[in-house]
């Protein structure tokens, strides 16, 4: 290979990458923009759109809430959050929630897992099960029905019954401690 | 329950009558050696040995009172903060709880300015695999270089002058449950350093690194064939219950001693006459004891094995199949004892189980093991046998709640480290009174979740006080004096050569008392409460400081540093039904303070 074709073989490979790298995409639909399924923080760039459905499977079905209970001690999930008041785990049944109390919400961290020690329980249980941990879970602080809410547990005594639990206002926020506590 | 109990107590003065004649001969002179010449506290436990005695005595019993405040520091971190500040090279070295952040003060300057800082990034989700609290107790310093662990499990060595890190080695997993808390101990060019996560189904050991390079040297695991264990023909365990060949597979069902725990998370002490380590093995997983019927070899006991082989020595198992989560993780100090006028060469390990023992160190006989909080869960510890009696009254039955369990989980002492004084020849102990009900359950095992199986509820204990500090007395095998205090004293314990013994209480209160008396003689409320390891050091000015890390957190401060809901008992590990008032005491922090006489 003679000298100008080999420079006429690198200009070629030259202005190859320099088309990708000049590349735009005319025709990219810029105007359709699909919204996350559940949103994690609370503030938008510029006016708040309306909210995906964030809505529950079992909030008012007692077979799932109690399935749910059950599954919350087979799973482990009281190694890191006991019966709702905490361990390794945040409390889960008071009103503070890190990442949002929407079932829509807890499903997701359940599922994606959260970066501060949440694992990530996608794929490893089925979907259901999931949801039936989500009515659950808010249960624990009085979110889910009452009437439909466990009325017993299996363990020792340890905490009023998830029935029996008034409802609190719930907030997404930092934990801070007892004191803030109805 | 109360006429058992009043027979457990007749057992116990039976088994301790046995031990009245000991005698404690120690002698702190190869303390100070292995710790500089200079005043330095180059290790949490100051010295091999273990002691946290400082043979500075510029500050006293007549002097205290005017003790004040040099400087302060903030960590920056809101955790619980159990480690010791570490000096060496006229330079405090202080690790924080995850992060695990390390900074170096320069002491030579007015206010101790930041010489350098290093930060490991350890992995955020290793905070998720961290049973109680996301701690770290501390550096190591040795020729020059820094040692220290991360919650992620690696262990980290970085030029003490520059901060430059010489290497890092990953000794664990912790998306299996599996983290790093202890503070490393450097001996004979090694780094020897061991894993938590006995709440999680992990296999315990001890790992031995090249100081200079971090190269492994050996691993001993705490469960498994005795291959893996590092028994061979050395071992010489003293009593019947421990020999035998493969007992770290043949004391459990099946492959459970794969996921029994084991783990090595206290401090480890090293002889160097003997070329001897000694440490403490952790509770068996999971809890519930009814998974693994046995006796659950290696876990809660001590092992002493060759520093430069890691070949065990000998072995005592503390609590045979641990129903209790009684942890064998506890420090043993190193002090020479006499008994009926022979002197031992022997390791003080006051136990969770609730016994101080005074154990042999050459060949693992217990020389006594005496009670130093009210017991419940056992009626003694048989002399012939060396095996702990326990009452099958307290022992633990699936979907059976057991009232009355004392000492409680955390034991009638945690991982809080004693202090020994060779002047007043008193081990000072900072604990904890307190009992619990339980309820124990089958649990799965699920890799990089909990691994417990149990409910706890923590409650005070006889006498209405959850803290005690109490002065110990080897010889006599009986407390010397005892002080009370509202919370458990989790803590670290700090003796002086000016005969002051200094702690922290977890409302915030650092105080110094007689080393002979107990008497209270100086006090400071810190930010946050104390949970951390109080050190003396002599400044380059020639002075004595005393330092130590204020930050509640910790399994017991659990319910302040991770905002736990006392309305449920078991939250916290059941703790935080013994610590409700905590939260009206005290608040998160993590601020470093030293003092010293005007």
């Amino acid at each position: 290979m003679n000298v100008r074709a080999a420079c006429c073989v690198v200009a070629a490979i030259v202005s190859l990458a320099a088309c990708q790298r000049e590349k735009r995409d005319f025709e990219a639909p810029t105007k359709a923009v699909t919204p996350p399924p559940v949103r994690l923080s609370e503030i938008q760039p510029g006016a708040i759109s309306t909210k995906t459905s964030l809505e529950g499977k079992y909030e008012d079905n007692a077979f799932a809430l109690s399935e749910g209970k059950r599954l919350f001690g087979w799973y482990n999930c009281t190694g890191c959050h006991a019966h709702g008041g905490g361990d390794k785990g945040p409390a889960l049944m008071d009103r503070v929630w890190i990442y949002g109390s929407e079932p829509a919400q807890i499903y997701a961290t359940i599922v994606e897992g959260r970066p501060n020690g949440m694992p990530s329980f996608g794929g490893h249980i089925p979907d259901n099960e999931v949801w039936e941990l989500v009515a659950y879970v808010r249960s624990l602080s009085g979110l889910a029905s009452g009437m439909a809410s466990p009325n017993r547990s299996d363990t020792m005594h340890v905490k009023a019954p998830e029935s029996n639990v008034e409802a609190q206002q719930p907030v997404t926020a930092a934990p801070s401690g007892a004191s803030e506590r109805p | 329950m109360r006429g058992k109990s009043r027979r457990a107590g007749r057992a116990l003065k039976a088994f301790a009558g046995v031990l009245l004649s000991v005698i404690v001969v120690a002698s702190g002179a190869r303390a100070a050696d292995d710790a500089g010449p200079n005043g330095d506290w180059p290790m949490a436990g100051h010295d091999y040995a273990n002691t946290r005695f400082s043979p500075l005595d510029e500050i006293n019993a007549a002097n205290v009172g005017k003790l004040s405040l040099a400087f302060t520091f903030s960590t920056g971190v809101l955790r619980g903060h159990e480690a010791a500040p570490i000096v060496a090279d006229h330079t405090m070295f202080v690790v924080t709880p995850f992060p695990n952040v390390v900074y170096a003060l320069d002491l030579t300057q007015p206010g101790a300015p930041i010489k350098w800082k290093f930060s490991p990034y350890p992995s955020s989700s290793a905070q998720g695999e961290a049973c109680c609290d996301v701690v770290n107790r501390g550096a190591a310093y040795a020729n020059g270089s820094l040692y220290f662990n991360t919650l992620d499990n690696q262990t980290i060595s970085l030029d003490a002058k520059t901060g430059k890190e010489n290497w890092r080695v990953q000794l664990g997993d912790f998306a299996r449950g599996e983290t790093m808390t202890m503070a490393p101990l450097v001996a004979d060019d090694k780094v020897f350093v061991g894993n938590s996560g006995g709440e999680y189904g992990v296999r315990g050991f001890l790992q031995a690194l090249d100081a200079k390079s971090g190269k492994a040297l050996w691993r001993a695991y705490s469960t498994g064939p005795d291959a893996d264990v590092l028994i061979g023909p050395t071992f010489k365990p003293f009593y019947a219950q421990d020999q035998g060949k493969n007992l770290g597979v043949s004391s459990w069902p099946g492959e459970a001693w794969k996921i029994g725990g084991g783990t090595v998370w206290g401090f480890v002490s090293y002889d160097p006459a003997q070329n001897t380590l000694y440490y403490g093995t952790g509770n068996p997983g999971p809890w519930n004891p009814a998974q693994r019927p046995g006796d659950n070899k290696w876990t809660s006991g001590v092992f002493a094995r060759d520093a430069g082989t890691g070949e065990a020595r000998w072995y005592y198992q503390m609590s045979p199949h641990d129903l209790h989560d009684y942890d064998g993780i506890n420090e043993s100090i190193l002090v020479d004892v006499a008994v009926n006028g022979q002197t031992h060469p022997a390791l003080v390990h006051p136990d969770r189980n609730g016994y101080v023992y005074v154990i042999d160190r050459t060949n693992g006989q217990v020389l006594s093991a005496t009670p130093f909080v009210p017991i419940t869960t056992s009626m003694g510890v048989d002399m012939k046998s060396g095996r702990i009696q326990w009452n099958p009254d307290k022992q633990p039955e699936p979907g059976k709640t057991v009232r009355d369990i004392c000492p409680a989980s955390p034991g009638g002492k945690d991982w809080q480290p004693s202090a020994y004084s060779p002047r007043t020849h008193l081990v000072y102990i900072p604990h904890q009174n307190l009992c619990q009900d339980a309820m124990t359950s089958q649990v799965s095992y699920i890799a990089g979740t909990p691994y417990v199986g149990a409910d706890l509820k923590i409650k005070v204990g006889p006498g209405g006080k959850r803290g005690l500090f109490t002065a110990w007395d080897p010889a006599a095998a009986k407390a010397a004096w005892k002080i009370e205090e509202d919370f458990p004293v989790w803590s670290g314990a700090l003796a002086t050569a000016g005969d002051l013994v200094f702690y922290g209480t977890m409302d915030g209160w650092f105080k110094a008392v007689d080393a002979k008396s107990g008497k209270a003689l100086w006090r400071f409320k810190t930010g946050s409460g104390i949970v951390g390891q109080p050190v003396a050091y002599r400044g380059p000015d020639g002075k004595e400081y005393v330092a130590v890390l204020s930050g509640v957190g910790g399994w017991a401060g659990g319910i302040v540093a991770g905002d736990l809901d006392a309305r449920d008992a078991s939250a916290g590990g059941g703790f935080v039904n013994a610590m409700s008032d905590l939260p009206q005491k005290t608040a998160k922090g993590g601020m470093l303070y030293v003092f010293a006489l005007p």
